[in-house]
Protein backbone atom coordinates (compact mmCIF):
# COMPACT_ATOMS: atom_id res chain seq x y z
CA UNK A 1 0.00 0.00 0.00
CA UNK A 2 3.02 2.24 0.15
CA UNK A 3 3.18 2.15 -3.63
CA UNK A 4 0.26 4.55 -3.95
CA UNK A 5 1.24 8.01 -5.06
CA UNK A 6 1.07 10.83 -2.57
CA UNK A 7 -1.46 13.60 -3.24
CA UNK A 8 0.01 16.60 -5.04
CA UNK A 9 -0.46 18.93 -2.06
CA UNK A 10 1.53 16.58 0.13
CA UNK A 11 4.37 16.34 -2.37
CA UNK A 12 4.51 20.12 -2.73
CA UNK A 13 4.49 20.47 1.08
CA UNK A 14 7.35 17.99 1.42
CA UNK A 15 9.50 19.57 -1.27
CA UNK A 16 8.70 23.04 0.06
CA UNK A 17 9.72 22.02 3.58
CA UNK A 18 13.01 20.55 2.38
CA UNK A 19 13.84 23.62 0.27
CA UNK A 20 13.06 25.84 3.26
CA UNK A 21 15.47 23.78 5.39
CA UNK A 22 18.35 23.72 2.93
CA UNK A 23 18.20 26.78 0.73
CA UNK A 24 19.67 29.17 3.37
CA UNK A 25 22.78 27.01 3.71
CA UNK A 26 23.34 27.12 -0.05
CA UNK A 27 23.10 30.89 0.06
CA UNK A 28 25.89 30.99 2.67
CA UNK A 29 28.15 29.21 0.22
CA UNK A 30 27.22 31.57 -2.63
CA UNK A 31 27.93 34.67 -0.54
CA UNK A 32 31.40 33.41 0.35
CA UNK A 33 32.37 34.25 -3.23
CA UNK A 34 30.74 37.65 -3.60
CA UNK A 35 32.85 40.71 -4.44
CA UNK A 36 30.55 42.98 -2.39
CA UNK A 37 31.88 43.25 1.15
CA UNK A 38 29.69 45.90 2.74
CA UNK A 39 26.16 44.62 2.12
CA UNK A 40 24.27 41.46 1.17
CA UNK A 41 23.31 42.54 -2.35
CA UNK A 42 21.56 39.86 -4.33
CA UNK A 43 22.50 38.77 -6.92
CA UNK A 44 26.18 39.22 -6.01
CA UNK A 45 27.75 41.80 -8.33
CA UNK A 46 30.74 39.52 -9.03
CA UNK A 47 32.46 36.37 -7.85
CA UNK A 48 35.90 36.03 -6.28
CA UNK A 49 37.88 33.60 -4.16
CA UNK A 50 39.93 36.27 -2.38
CA UNK A 51 38.00 35.89 0.92
CA UNK A 52 39.49 32.45 1.47
CA UNK A 53 42.94 34.06 1.41
CA UNK A 54 41.81 36.86 3.71
CA UNK A 55 40.45 34.35 6.22
CA UNK A 56 43.59 32.19 6.15
CA UNK A 57 45.66 35.27 6.97
CA UNK A 58 43.62 36.12 10.04
CA UNK A 59 45.24 34.89 13.22
CA UNK A 60 42.16 35.41 15.40
CA UNK A 61 40.28 32.89 13.23
CA UNK A 62 42.96 30.22 13.60
CA UNK A 63 43.19 30.76 17.33
CA UNK A 64 39.42 30.45 17.68
CA UNK A 65 39.38 27.31 15.51
CA UNK A 66 42.17 25.74 17.55
CA UNK A 67 40.44 26.54 20.85
CA UNK A 68 37.15 25.11 19.58
CA UNK A 69 38.80 21.89 18.41
CA UNK A 70 40.65 21.48 21.72
CA UNK A 71 37.53 22.11 23.78
CA UNK A 72 35.46 19.76 21.63
CA UNK A 73 38.07 16.97 21.96
CA UNK A 74 38.39 17.25 25.75
CA UNK A 75 34.61 17.54 26.24
CA UNK A 76 34.06 14.52 24.02
CA UNK A 77 36.52 12.43 26.04
CA UNK A 78 34.85 13.53 29.29
CA UNK A 79 31.39 12.79 27.86
CA UNK A 80 32.52 9.37 26.60
CA UNK A 81 33.89 8.39 30.00
CA UNK A 82 30.98 9.68 32.06
CA UNK A 83 28.32 8.56 29.59
CA UNK A 84 29.65 5.02 29.20
CA UNK A 85 30.14 4.39 32.91
CA UNK A 86 26.67 5.71 33.67
CA UNK A 87 25.04 3.69 30.89
CA UNK A 88 26.80 0.52 32.09
CA UNK A 89 25.58 1.20 35.61
CA UNK A 90 22.00 1.96 34.70
CA UNK A 91 21.04 -0.34 31.84
CA UNK A 92 20.23 -3.38 33.95
CA UNK A 93 19.47 -1.93 37.32
CA UNK A 94 16.22 -0.85 38.87
CA UNK A 95 16.50 1.19 42.01
CA UNK A 96 14.95 4.15 43.71
CA UNK A 97 16.30 7.32 42.12
CA UNK A 98 17.13 5.74 38.77
CA UNK A 99 14.65 7.98 36.96
CA UNK A 100 16.05 10.97 38.83
CA UNK A 101 19.50 10.21 37.42
CA UNK A 102 18.28 9.85 33.84
CA UNK A 103 16.30 13.07 34.23
CA UNK A 104 19.44 14.76 35.50
CA UNK A 105 21.33 13.70 32.37
CA UNK A 106 18.67 15.15 30.04
CA UNK A 107 18.22 18.35 32.04
CA UNK A 108 21.20 20.31 30.67
CA UNK A 109 19.94 20.05 27.08
CA UNK A 110 16.27 20.53 27.91
CA UNK A 111 16.63 23.68 29.99
CA UNK A 112 17.23 26.85 27.99
CA UNK A 113 20.97 27.33 27.46
CA UNK A 114 20.87 30.69 29.17
CA UNK A 115 19.74 29.06 32.44
CA UNK A 116 22.63 26.58 32.38
CA UNK A 117 25.01 29.34 31.35
CA UNK A 118 24.14 31.79 34.10
CA UNK A 119 24.01 29.05 36.75
CA UNK A 120 27.50 27.82 35.87
CA UNK A 121 28.86 31.36 35.62
CA UNK A 122 27.67 32.34 39.07
CA UNK A 123 28.99 29.05 40.47
CA UNK A 124 32.39 29.69 38.89
CA UNK A 125 32.37 33.20 40.35
CA UNK A 126 31.37 31.96 43.80
CA UNK A 127 34.13 29.35 43.82
CA UNK A 128 36.62 31.99 42.73
CA UNK A 129 37.83 30.07 39.67
CA UNK A 130 39.40 31.93 36.75
CA UNK A 131 37.66 31.65 33.42
CA UNK A 132 39.76 29.43 31.20
CA UNK A 133 39.53 26.63 28.70
CA UNK A 134 38.59 24.37 31.61
CA UNK A 135 35.53 26.36 32.57
CA UNK A 136 34.39 26.09 28.93
CA UNK A 137 34.98 22.33 29.04
CA UNK A 138 32.95 21.95 32.25
CA UNK A 139 29.98 23.61 30.57
CA UNK A 140 30.29 21.56 27.38
CA UNK A 141 30.80 18.18 29.02
CA UNK A 142 27.67 18.82 31.09
CA UNK A 143 25.38 18.83 28.06
CA UNK A 144 27.44 16.40 25.93
CA UNK A 145 27.07 13.43 28.31
CA UNK A 146 23.52 12.81 27.14
CA UNK A 147 24.42 11.97 23.53
CA UNK A 148 26.92 9.30 24.57
CA UNK A 149 24.67 7.97 27.32
CA UNK A 150 21.66 7.63 24.99
CA UNK A 151 23.62 5.83 22.29
CA UNK A 152 25.42 3.45 24.62
CA UNK A 153 22.41 2.53 26.74
CA UNK A 154 20.33 1.84 23.61
CA UNK A 155 23.06 -0.51 22.37
CA UNK A 156 23.52 -2.23 25.74
CA UNK A 157 19.80 -2.97 25.94
CA UNK A 158 20.10 -4.87 22.67
CA UNK A 159 23.19 -6.82 23.78
CA UNK A 160 22.57 -9.91 25.85
CA UNK A 161 24.02 -9.89 29.34
CA UNK A 162 24.79 -13.64 29.18
CA UNK A 163 27.93 -12.85 27.14
CA UNK A 164 29.31 -10.84 30.02
CA UNK A 165 28.39 -13.53 32.54
CA UNK A 166 29.99 -16.21 30.39
CA UNK A 167 33.17 -14.19 30.13
CA UNK A 168 33.38 -13.74 33.90
CA UNK A 169 32.54 -17.41 34.53
CA UNK A 170 35.35 -18.47 32.24
CA UNK A 171 37.78 -16.57 34.41
CA UNK A 172 38.23 -13.26 32.64
CA UNK A 173 38.82 -10.25 34.82
CA UNK A 174 36.46 -7.30 34.75
CA UNK A 175 39.06 -5.44 32.71
CA UNK A 176 39.34 -8.26 30.18
CA UNK A 177 35.59 -8.61 29.96
CA UNK A 178 35.24 -4.92 29.27
CA UNK A 179 38.05 -4.94 26.73
CA UNK A 180 37.08 -8.09 24.81
CA UNK A 181 33.31 -8.44 25.30
CA UNK A 182 31.68 -5.11 26.16
CA UNK A 183 33.83 -2.75 24.10
CA UNK A 184 33.44 -4.53 20.74
CA UNK A 185 29.70 -4.55 21.29
CA UNK A 186 29.36 -0.86 22.02
CA UNK A 187 32.20 0.42 19.80
CA UNK A 188 30.06 1.95 17.06
CA UNK A 189 27.61 3.37 19.59
CA UNK A 190 30.56 5.06 21.31
CA UNK A 191 31.76 6.40 17.99
CA UNK A 192 28.34 7.75 17.08
CA UNK A 193 27.73 9.26 20.51
CA UNK A 194 31.21 10.72 20.60
CA UNK A 195 30.80 12.36 17.23
CA UNK A 196 27.47 13.87 18.17
CA UNK A 197 29.06 15.18 21.37
CA UNK A 198 31.92 16.64 19.33
CA UNK A 199 29.55 18.42 16.95
CA UNK A 200 27.42 19.67 19.83
CA UNK A 201 30.45 21.11 21.62
CA UNK A 202 32.05 22.53 18.48
CA UNK A 203 28.91 24.49 17.69
CA UNK A 204 27.78 25.65 21.14
CA UNK A 205 27.55 29.37 21.70
CA UNK A 206 25.00 30.18 24.44
CA UNK A 207 26.54 28.38 27.42
CA UNK A 208 30.02 29.25 26.13
CA UNK A 209 29.37 33.01 26.25
CA UNK A 210 28.91 32.60 30.01
CA UNK A 211 31.71 30.15 30.81
CA UNK A 212 34.44 31.65 28.60
CA UNK A 213 36.52 34.57 29.75
CA UNK A 214 38.41 36.56 27.14
CA UNK A 215 38.94 33.56 24.87
CA UNK A 216 36.96 33.14 21.70
CA UNK A 217 35.74 29.79 20.49
CA UNK A 218 34.84 29.65 16.82
CA UNK A 219 31.07 30.21 17.37
CA UNK A 220 31.86 33.20 19.57
CA UNK A 221 34.20 34.48 16.89
CA UNK A 222 31.42 34.14 14.31
CA UNK A 223 28.97 35.84 16.65
CA UNK A 224 31.30 38.82 17.02
CA UNK A 225 31.67 38.87 13.23
CA UNK A 226 27.88 38.97 12.90
CA UNK A 227 27.66 42.26 14.69
CA UNK A 228 30.68 43.70 12.86
CA UNK A 229 29.89 45.07 9.42
CA UNK A 230 33.40 44.87 7.86
CA UNK A 231 34.74 42.00 5.72
CA UNK A 232 31.40 40.23 5.64
CA UNK A 233 32.24 37.46 3.15
CA UNK A 234 35.00 36.29 5.53
CA UNK A 235 32.25 35.21 7.92
CA UNK A 236 30.77 33.11 5.13
CA UNK A 237 34.05 31.36 4.44
CA UNK A 238 34.37 30.60 8.17
CA UNK A 239 30.76 29.37 8.13
CA UNK A 240 31.61 26.90 5.36
CA UNK A 241 34.44 25.64 7.56
CA UNK A 242 32.09 25.16 10.49
CA UNK A 243 29.53 23.35 8.34
CA UNK A 244 32.25 21.00 7.07
CA UNK A 245 33.74 20.31 10.51
CA UNK A 246 30.34 19.51 12.05
CA UNK A 247 28.77 17.66 9.12
CA UNK A 248 31.57 15.19 8.40
CA UNK A 249 31.46 13.58 11.88
CA UNK A 250 27.65 13.66 11.80
CA UNK A 251 27.45 11.85 8.48
CA UNK A 252 29.88 9.26 9.86
CA UNK A 253 27.84 8.92 13.06
CA UNK A 254 24.72 8.44 10.95
CA UNK A 255 26.42 5.67 8.96
CA UNK A 256 27.67 3.86 12.07
CA UNK A 257 24.28 3.76 13.74
CA UNK A 258 22.51 2.88 10.50
CA UNK A 259 24.76 -0.07 9.66
CA UNK A 260 24.33 -1.65 13.04
CA UNK A 261 20.64 -1.00 13.48
CA UNK A 262 19.88 -2.82 10.24
CA UNK A 263 21.71 -5.94 11.45
CA UNK B 1 54.21 -35.52 44.41
CA UNK B 2 54.39 -31.82 45.13
CA UNK B 3 51.54 -29.56 44.15
CA UNK B 4 52.26 -26.10 42.97
CA UNK B 5 49.92 -23.62 44.60
CA UNK B 6 48.02 -21.39 42.20
CA UNK B 7 49.45 -17.90 42.18
CA UNK B 8 47.50 -15.55 44.42
CA UNK B 9 45.28 -13.28 42.33
CA UNK B 10 46.47 -9.69 42.21
CA UNK B 11 44.87 -7.07 44.40
CA UNK B 12 43.37 -5.38 41.36
CA UNK B 13 41.82 -8.61 40.17
CA UNK B 14 40.48 -9.42 43.59
CA UNK B 15 38.85 -6.01 43.95
CA UNK B 16 37.29 -6.01 40.47
CA UNK B 17 35.96 -9.53 40.98
CA UNK B 18 34.61 -8.48 44.34
CA UNK B 19 32.67 -5.73 42.62
CA UNK B 20 31.33 -8.09 39.99
CA UNK B 21 29.98 -10.35 42.73
CA UNK B 22 28.60 -7.40 44.71
CA UNK B 23 26.76 -5.39 42.08
CA UNK B 24 25.40 -2.94 44.64
CA UNK B 25 28.87 -1.64 45.46
CA UNK B 26 29.81 -1.58 41.80
CA UNK B 27 26.66 0.38 41.02
CA UNK B 28 27.38 3.00 43.65
CA UNK B 29 30.98 3.31 42.50
CA UNK B 30 29.97 3.67 38.85
CA UNK B 31 27.29 6.23 39.56
CA UNK B 32 29.60 8.34 41.68
CA UNK B 33 31.18 10.35 38.80
CA UNK B 34 27.88 11.36 37.18
CA UNK B 35 26.29 12.15 40.52
CA UNK B 36 29.22 14.35 41.45
CA UNK B 37 29.35 16.06 38.07
CA UNK B 38 25.66 16.62 37.40
CA UNK B 39 24.13 16.20 40.82
CA UNK B 40 26.56 18.33 42.75
CA UNK B 41 28.24 20.68 40.26
CA UNK B 42 25.34 21.22 37.84
CA UNK B 43 22.27 20.96 40.06
CA UNK B 44 24.21 22.75 42.78
CA UNK B 45 24.91 25.77 40.61
CA UNK B 46 21.37 25.66 39.27
CA UNK B 47 19.81 25.80 42.71
CA UNK B 48 22.34 28.37 43.91
CA UNK B 49 21.24 30.60 41.06
CA UNK B 50 17.54 30.04 41.72
CA UNK B 51 18.09 30.79 45.39
CA UNK B 52 19.44 34.18 44.37
CA UNK B 53 15.99 35.12 43.04
CA UNK B 54 14.94 35.30 46.71
CA UNK B 55 17.63 37.87 47.43
CA UNK B 56 17.19 41.48 46.46
CA UNK B 57 19.24 44.30 45.07
CA UNK B 58 19.82 47.40 47.15
CA UNK B 59 18.76 50.22 44.84
CA UNK B 60 21.29 52.70 46.25
CA UNK B 61 24.48 50.74 46.70
CA UNK B 62 23.80 48.29 43.85
CA UNK B 63 24.78 45.44 46.18
CA UNK B 64 22.90 42.19 46.57
CA UNK B 65 21.26 41.83 50.00
CA UNK B 66 21.49 38.18 51.02
CA UNK B 67 18.23 37.92 52.92
CA UNK B 68 15.21 35.85 52.04
CA UNK B 69 12.56 38.05 50.46
CA UNK B 70 9.91 38.04 47.74
CA UNK B 71 10.75 41.65 46.90
CA UNK B 72 12.48 40.79 43.63
CA UNK B 73 9.46 38.83 42.46
CA UNK B 74 6.98 41.55 43.38
CA UNK B 75 9.26 44.05 41.68
CA UNK B 76 9.31 41.92 38.56
CA UNK B 77 5.54 41.50 38.42
CA UNK B 78 4.73 45.13 39.17
CA UNK B 79 6.90 46.45 36.33
CA UNK B 80 4.72 46.58 33.19
CA UNK B 81 7.86 46.37 31.03
CA UNK B 82 8.56 42.89 32.38
CA UNK B 83 4.97 41.78 31.79
CA UNK B 84 5.30 43.03 28.20
CA UNK B 85 8.48 41.01 27.77
CA UNK B 86 6.88 37.85 29.12
CA UNK B 87 3.73 38.22 27.00
CA UNK B 88 5.78 39.01 23.89
CA UNK B 89 7.92 35.92 24.35
CA UNK B 90 4.92 33.74 25.12
CA UNK B 91 3.01 34.94 22.04
CA UNK B 92 6.03 34.35 19.83
CA UNK B 93 6.50 30.83 21.24
CA UNK B 94 2.86 29.92 20.58
CA UNK B 95 2.81 31.29 17.03
CA UNK B 96 6.17 29.71 16.17
CA UNK B 97 5.04 26.35 17.56
CA UNK B 98 1.81 26.35 15.56
CA UNK B 99 3.59 27.31 12.34
CA UNK B 100 6.23 24.62 12.87
CA UNK B 101 3.48 22.03 13.31
CA UNK B 102 1.75 23.13 10.10
CA UNK B 103 4.92 22.97 8.02
CA UNK B 104 6.25 19.80 9.66
CA UNK B 105 3.14 17.67 9.36
CA UNK B 106 3.03 17.19 5.56
CA UNK B 107 6.75 16.37 5.49
CA UNK B 108 6.52 13.93 8.39
CA UNK B 109 3.40 12.36 6.90
CA UNK B 110 5.02 11.89 3.50
CA UNK B 111 8.07 10.33 5.15
CA UNK B 112 6.00 7.90 7.16
CA UNK B 113 3.36 6.89 4.61
CA UNK B 114 4.60 7.33 1.06
CA UNK B 115 8.39 7.38 0.93
CA UNK B 116 10.11 4.10 0.03
CA UNK B 117 13.08 2.85 2.03
CA UNK B 118 15.67 4.79 0.04
CA UNK B 119 13.77 8.06 -0.09
CA UNK B 120 13.01 7.75 3.59
CA UNK B 121 16.72 7.52 4.42
CA UNK B 122 17.45 10.57 2.32
CA UNK B 123 14.59 12.52 3.90
CA UNK B 124 15.85 11.64 7.39
CA UNK B 125 19.25 12.93 6.43
CA UNK B 126 17.62 16.03 4.92
CA UNK B 127 15.91 16.78 8.23
CA UNK B 128 18.83 15.80 10.49
CA UNK B 129 21.53 17.79 8.69
CA UNK B 130 20.06 21.24 9.36
CA UNK B 131 19.30 20.14 12.91
CA UNK B 132 22.93 19.35 13.54
CA UNK B 133 24.59 21.99 11.42
CA UNK B 134 25.73 25.12 13.15
CA UNK B 135 22.99 27.08 14.91
CA UNK B 136 24.82 30.38 14.43
CA UNK B 137 25.57 29.75 10.78
CA UNK B 138 21.91 29.00 10.15
CA UNK B 139 20.90 32.22 11.89
CA UNK B 140 23.50 34.13 9.93
CA UNK B 141 22.11 32.79 6.64
CA UNK B 142 18.87 34.65 7.33
CA UNK B 143 20.78 37.91 7.68
CA UNK B 144 21.68 37.39 4.05
CA UNK B 145 18.14 36.48 3.02
CA UNK B 146 16.20 39.12 4.90
CA UNK B 147 18.57 42.04 4.30
CA UNK B 148 17.01 45.03 2.60
CA UNK B 149 19.18 44.51 -0.49
CA UNK B 150 18.89 40.72 -0.21
CA UNK B 151 17.22 37.94 -2.12
CA UNK B 152 13.68 38.37 -0.76
CA UNK B 153 13.50 41.95 -1.96
CA UNK B 154 15.10 40.93 -5.25
CA UNK B 155 12.55 38.18 -5.91
CA UNK B 156 9.60 40.38 -4.94
CA UNK B 157 10.86 43.17 -7.17
CA UNK B 158 11.15 40.70 -10.03
CA UNK B 159 7.55 39.68 -9.47
CA UNK B 160 6.41 43.27 -9.09
CA UNK B 161 5.28 42.60 -5.53
CA UNK B 162 7.36 45.10 -3.53
CA UNK B 163 4.07 46.69 -2.53
CA UNK B 164 3.20 43.57 -0.53
CA UNK B 165 6.47 43.79 1.40
CA UNK B 166 5.95 47.47 2.16
CA UNK B 167 2.42 46.71 3.30
CA UNK B 168 3.67 43.93 5.60
CA UNK B 169 6.33 46.14 7.12
CA UNK B 170 3.81 48.94 7.66
CA UNK B 171 1.61 46.78 9.92
CA UNK B 172 2.05 48.57 13.26
CA UNK B 173 2.78 45.79 15.76
CA UNK B 174 4.80 43.32 13.71
CA UNK B 175 6.38 45.53 11.02
CA UNK B 176 9.61 47.48 11.08
CA UNK B 177 12.16 49.24 8.90
CA UNK B 178 13.10 46.01 7.07
CA UNK B 179 12.39 42.29 7.39
CA UNK B 180 15.59 41.89 9.41
CA UNK B 181 14.45 44.41 11.97
CA UNK B 182 10.84 43.34 12.49
CA UNK B 183 9.01 40.64 14.42
CA UNK B 184 8.24 39.02 11.07
CA UNK B 185 11.96 38.37 10.66
CA UNK B 186 12.33 37.01 14.21
CA UNK B 187 9.33 34.76 13.62
CA UNK B 188 10.58 33.35 10.29
CA UNK B 189 14.02 32.60 11.74
CA UNK B 190 12.57 30.90 14.83
CA UNK B 191 10.39 28.70 12.63
CA UNK B 192 13.35 27.84 10.41
CA UNK B 193 15.71 27.01 13.27
CA UNK B 194 13.32 24.80 15.28
CA UNK B 195 11.44 23.09 12.43
CA UNK B 196 13.42 19.80 12.50
CA UNK B 197 12.59 19.39 16.22
CA UNK B 198 8.93 19.25 15.22
CA UNK B 199 9.30 17.00 12.17
CA UNK B 200 11.07 14.13 13.94
CA UNK B 201 8.55 13.43 16.78
CA UNK B 202 5.56 13.77 14.43
CA UNK B 203 7.22 11.35 12.06
CA UNK B 204 7.95 8.92 14.90
CA UNK B 205 4.30 9.02 15.98
CA UNK B 206 3.08 8.46 12.42
CA UNK B 207 5.48 5.57 11.90
CA UNK B 208 3.86 3.84 14.86
CA UNK B 209 0.33 4.00 13.41
CA UNK B 210 -0.28 0.34 12.45
CA UNK B 211 -1.12 -0.27 8.80
CA UNK B 212 -3.88 -2.64 9.87
CA UNK B 213 -5.74 0.19 11.61
CA UNK B 214 -5.76 2.26 8.44
CA UNK B 215 -6.82 -0.75 6.36
CA UNK B 216 -9.57 -1.59 8.82
CA UNK B 217 -10.88 1.95 8.57
CA UNK B 218 -10.91 1.71 4.76
CA UNK B 219 -12.54 -1.75 4.85
CA UNK B 220 -15.27 -0.39 7.05
CA UNK B 221 -16.06 2.14 4.37
CA UNK B 222 -14.23 5.28 5.50
CA UNK B 223 -12.92 7.49 2.71
CA UNK B 224 -9.20 8.46 2.91
CA UNK B 225 -10.05 11.94 4.18
CA UNK B 226 -12.25 10.55 6.93
CA UNK B 227 -9.62 7.98 7.93
CA UNK B 228 -7.08 10.78 8.09
CA UNK B 229 -9.19 12.93 10.36
CA UNK B 230 -10.61 10.23 12.60
CA UNK B 231 -7.78 7.69 12.76
CA UNK B 232 -4.40 9.08 11.72
CA UNK B 233 -4.64 12.58 13.16
CA UNK B 234 -5.66 11.52 16.71
CA UNK B 235 -2.87 8.93 16.75
CA UNK B 236 -0.31 11.46 15.50
CA UNK B 237 -1.37 14.19 17.91
CA UNK B 238 0.91 13.10 20.79
CA UNK B 239 3.79 13.47 18.33
CA UNK B 240 2.75 17.05 17.59
CA UNK B 241 2.63 17.78 21.33
CA UNK B 242 6.04 16.15 21.81
CA UNK B 243 7.50 18.33 19.06
CA UNK B 244 5.86 21.40 20.51
CA UNK B 245 7.72 20.83 23.78
CA UNK B 246 10.97 21.50 21.92
CA UNK B 247 9.82 24.41 19.76
CA UNK B 248 8.05 26.07 22.67
CA UNK B 249 10.84 25.72 25.20
CA UNK B 250 13.59 26.65 22.74
CA UNK B 251 11.75 29.81 21.68
CA UNK B 252 11.10 30.77 25.30
CA UNK B 253 14.75 30.72 26.26
CA UNK B 254 16.52 31.93 23.14
CA UNK B 255 18.22 35.31 23.27
CA UNK B 256 20.42 35.20 20.19
CA UNK B 257 17.73 35.29 17.47
CA UNK B 258 15.73 38.25 18.83
CA UNK B 259 19.05 40.00 19.38
CA UNK B 260 20.30 39.53 15.82
CA UNK B 261 16.91 40.24 14.25
CA UNK B 262 13.96 42.28 15.41
CA UNK B 263 13.73 45.74 16.87
CA UNK B 264 15.19 46.58 20.23
CA UNK B 265 12.30 45.32 22.39
CA UNK B 266 13.39 42.47 24.63
CA UNK B 267 12.45 38.81 24.87
CA UNK B 268 12.85 36.97 28.20
CA UNK B 269 16.30 35.60 27.33
CA UNK B 270 17.62 39.04 26.42
CA UNK B 271 16.20 40.57 29.57
CA UNK B 272 17.91 37.90 31.69
CA UNK B 273 21.15 38.45 29.81
CA UNK B 274 21.14 42.21 30.31
CA UNK B 275 20.17 42.03 33.99
CA UNK B 276 22.94 39.61 34.87
CA UNK B 277 25.50 41.40 32.70
CA UNK B 278 25.68 45.16 32.50
CA UNK B 279 23.00 45.85 35.11
CA UNK B 280 24.52 43.42 37.61
CA UNK B 281 21.09 42.62 39.01
CA UNK B 282 21.53 38.88 39.51
CA UNK B 283 18.41 38.47 41.71
CA UNK B 284 16.14 39.93 39.01
CA UNK B 285 17.90 37.88 36.31
CA UNK B 286 17.35 34.75 38.39
CA UNK B 287 13.69 35.61 38.99
CA UNK B 288 13.23 36.10 35.26
CA UNK B 289 14.72 32.68 34.47
CA UNK B 290 12.17 31.18 36.83
CA UNK B 291 9.41 32.40 34.48
CA UNK B 292 10.26 30.11 31.53
CA UNK B 293 10.96 27.26 33.95
CA UNK B 294 7.46 27.59 35.46
CA UNK B 295 5.82 28.00 32.04
CA UNK B 296 7.62 24.85 30.83
CA UNK B 297 6.62 22.99 33.99
CA UNK B 298 2.94 23.74 33.35
CA UNK B 299 3.39 22.93 29.67
CA UNK B 300 4.99 19.57 30.44
CA UNK B 301 2.15 18.66 32.80
CA UNK B 302 -0.39 19.36 30.05
CA UNK B 303 1.77 17.50 27.53
CA UNK B 304 1.88 14.46 29.76
CA UNK B 305 -1.92 14.51 29.95
CA UNK B 306 -2.03 14.51 26.15
CA UNK B 307 0.25 11.47 25.99
CA UNK B 308 3.26 13.27 24.53
CA UNK B 309 5.85 11.45 26.63
CA UNK B 310 5.11 8.14 24.98
CA UNK B 311 5.83 9.78 21.64
CA UNK B 312 9.25 11.15 22.56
Amino acid sequence: MHSERAPLVLRIGTIGGLVFLHFPLLLIILYAFTTEDASFTFPPPGLTTEWFGVLFARRDFWEALQLSLTVACISTVAALTLGTITALALYRSRFFGRDAISLMIILPISLPGIVTGIALRSAINIMGLDFSIWTIVIGHATFCVVTVYNNVIARLRRTSHTQIEASMDLGATVGQTFRYVVLPNIATALLAGGMLAFALSFDEVIVTTFTAGQQQTLPIWIFSQLTRPRDRPVTNVAAIFVIAVTLIPLLLAYRFTRDTSSN
Amino acid sequence: MATVPAPAPSVFRRTTNYFFRHPKFALILMLLPIVIWLGVVYLGSLSAMLAQSFFSLDGFSGRVIREFTFRTYSQMISDPANIDIILRTLTMSIVVTMTCALIAFPLAYYMARYANYRTKGLLYLGVMLPLWSSYLVRIYSWRLILAQEGIVTWVLRGLGLTGVLDWLLDIPAIGGSSLSFSYIGVYVVFVYIWLPYMILPINAALERVPKSVIEASADLGARPGYTFRKVILPLAFPGVVAGSIFTFSLTLGDYIIPGVFGNSSFFIGQAVYSHQGTAGNIPLAAALTVVPIIIMGVYLLIARRLGAFDAL
